[in-house]
């Protein structure tokens, strides 16, 4: 098999737990992404998603293990790596404006002012934020400063994007039209995708392939759905697809029940499950699980 | 009913100022004949004019109002060595205060970002920083006397001395609780340390570091009197000194007046800078 291009290779990360010792977050995390992949991750709060993603950017180094990206280890946080914060992540002292225009220079350090503020306010506009280029963060709404994190990731054209439930604090008609402009951008541009979202139908509408992660502590990669909707997808035909509800029950069957579950189901007789390679699962196609009861 | 707070409060303290200088005027008036009850012994400490003259022990707000007067109409005359105007002797204090307060900014903020930038030397740094806070700042005065022989630079010395801990600590502790999240951002973006420490953490830690620098201020403005009278020659604390010697208690308390409404405006110019730099998260 050819060598992917962001490979995760046994990675564990462990926190010194309260009363000594340590807890382990998880182990022994194998899984692969390809060139221009969009890849979601869904599993429940605190199982370790943002510290896998936090690993992928170089900002935290896992306890064993290793991430290799086009061949080479990951050796801290890179320009070709965008983050997009679960906080935010904005600097409180700088306009949104000014917050976009550091990533800017910072990538194009010999780019004129008038270039860099002029490259920044298109990435304003592509997230809808034209006229509130000169407002602080404190002035912002939660969405809106999400946008800002989100336009500041795009500025700097980065061959990578890592990000963390970025519109988790939108209403859903901000979130339908950023959800296109990302994916859009990122498709025509070629952007390898990990994203982390709690939102069963917009990981079914952006992702090409959806990671699903078991609950923590101890989590693991149980499964991941190769998504069967087309790639040119419109966010008013993918659930009339035949495949899409089978898809949705499948994932919805798995954080209610299977995340808490899954070493028992371990455990049954006749199970066959590696860690190094998750196994592939397409709900709804043919030798795919059996489509579950239909969703209201 | 409609007038606002401000305007009431400031009426308010109208009439206390209003009702405290009354008081002040009948206690000295009335208290003319306690004046001649003066005990023998500090008779004789004091000298005979206070003691047996027609002058009032204790200056009513008239000859204070009167001094003040005279002072601020010619506050810049020199006739001799003792006998500046009280702007002048206001002039040496605050230039000694800015001198020894500037060279503790310099020190200290550089000196206070290598020690929040390193958790290690925080650590063994703060033993040192802890004993030394609490010392006061003319207890160095016998050896800055010993060392630099010069009055004048060893009071400058002493404001540096004492400058320099808040400001210290402040930018130290500013420097090192500078948010992860921002950290992040800038690693992310492959910023390099000296923009770094340029573009986020001067900006995250400035309202620790100015609120370090308004306290140094405040205290070296306190210290600065105490040091003058102990030195003596020139500036304000000098001058109290002086004019207790030749038992002006209208010149004391004119310059103690000077010194409070100095040491509130250096006081409202930080707080302005501070409020300049303050970011609301
Ligand atoms: N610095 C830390 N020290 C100790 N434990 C930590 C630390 N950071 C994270 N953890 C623990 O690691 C686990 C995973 O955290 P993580 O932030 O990756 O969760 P998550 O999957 O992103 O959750 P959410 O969906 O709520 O964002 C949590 O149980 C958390 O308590
Ligand atoms: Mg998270």
């Amino acid at each position: 098999m050819a060598a992917s291009y962001i490979s995760i290779e046994g990675i564990a990360r462990r926190f010194p737990a309260p009363e000594g010792g340590k807890t382990t977050i998880f182990e022994d995390l194998w899984f692969a992404m390809e060139r221009g992949e969009f890849v979601c991750v869904i599993g429940h709060s605190g199982c370790g998603k943002t510290t896998v993603l936090n690993i992928l950017a170089g900002l935290d180094e896992p306890s064993e293990g290793a991430v290799i990206i086009d061949g080479k280890a990951i050796e801290g946080p890179s320009l070709d790596r965008a983050v997009i914060f679960q906080s935010h992540g904005l600097l409180p002292w700088r306009t949104v404006l000014g917050n976009v225009a550091y990533a800017v220079s910072s990538k194009w350090r010999d780019w004129p002012k008038a270039k860099v503020e002029d490259h920044a306010r298109k990435a304003i506009a592509t997230v809808g934020l034209s006229g509130a280029e000169m407002k602080k963060p404190a002035q912002l709404s939660g969405g809106m400063k999400q946008r800002v994190g989100i336009a500041r990731a795009l500025s700097i054209e980065p061959k990578i994007m890592l990000m963390d439930e970025p519109f988790s604090a939108l209403d859903a008609l901000t979130r339908g039209t950023l959800q296109d402009e990302v994916r859009g951008i990122c498709r025509t541009t070629g952007q390898t995708v990990f994203m982390i979202t709690h939102d069963v139908d917009e990981a079914i509408y952006l992702a090409d392939k959806i990671v699903l992660m078991t609950n923590g502590p101890d989590a693991r990669v149980a499964e991941i759905v190769v998504n069967p909707l087309p790639a040119d997808r419109s966010r008013n035909e993918v659930h009339k697809h035949p495949a899409y509800y089978p898809v949705r029950n499948h994932i919805i069957d798995f954080l209610v029940a299977r995340s808490k579950s899954f070493a028992t189901e371990l455990a049954q007789p006749g199970k066959v499950w590696n860690r190094r390679a998750p196994p592939l699962v397409t709900p709804g196609a043919a030798g795919g699980p059996a489509p579950l009861v239909r969703a209201v | 009913m409609t007038r606002s707070v401000g305007a009431r409060a400031l009426v308010l303290s109208l009439v206390i100022l209003g009702v405290f200088l009354a008081a002040w005027h009948v206690a000295v008036s009335g208290g003319g004949a306690g004046g001649q009850a003066v005990d023998p012994e500090y008779a004789k400490l004091v000298g005979a004019a206070a003691a047996t003259g027609g002058q009032t022990p204790m200056p009513g707000p008239v000859d204070v109002g009167k001094a003040i007067w005279k002072h601020l109409s010619d506050p810049f005359y020199v006739r001799g060595t003792n006998d500046m105007g009280i702007g002048i002797q206001l002039a040496y204090s605050l230039a000694r205060v800015l001198i020894g307060f500037g060279i503790a900014v310099a020190v200290a903020v550089p000196l206070g970002f290598l020690i929040g930038m390193s958790p290690i030397v925080y650590r063994a740094l703060d033993p040192f920083i802890q004993v030394m806070k609490p010392i006061s700042p003319l207890a160095w005065m016998p050896l800055a006397l010993y060392t630099i022989k010069d009055s004048s630079l060893s009071s400058i010395f002493v404001i540096f001395i004492c400058s320099l801990w808040p400001m210290l600590i402040n930018t130290a502790f500013g420097v090192a609780s500078v948010r992860k999240d921002w950290l992040n951002v800038a690693r992310t973006l492959e910023v390099g340390p000296v923009r770094k420490a340029f573009t986020v953490i001067l900006p995250a830690a400035a309202p620790t570091i100015l609120t370090g620098m308004r306290i140094s201020v405040g205290i070296a403005w306190l210290v600065i009197v105490a040091a003058e009278m102990l030195v003596g020659g020139t500036g304000i604390g000098y001058f109290v000194w002086n004019q207790w010697n030749n038992l002006s208690l209208t010149d004391i308390i004119t310059a103690i007046l000077l010194i409070g409404l100095v040491g509130m405006a250096l006081d409202q110019i930080l707080a302005r800078l501070t409020r300049l730099v303050t970011y609301p998260e």
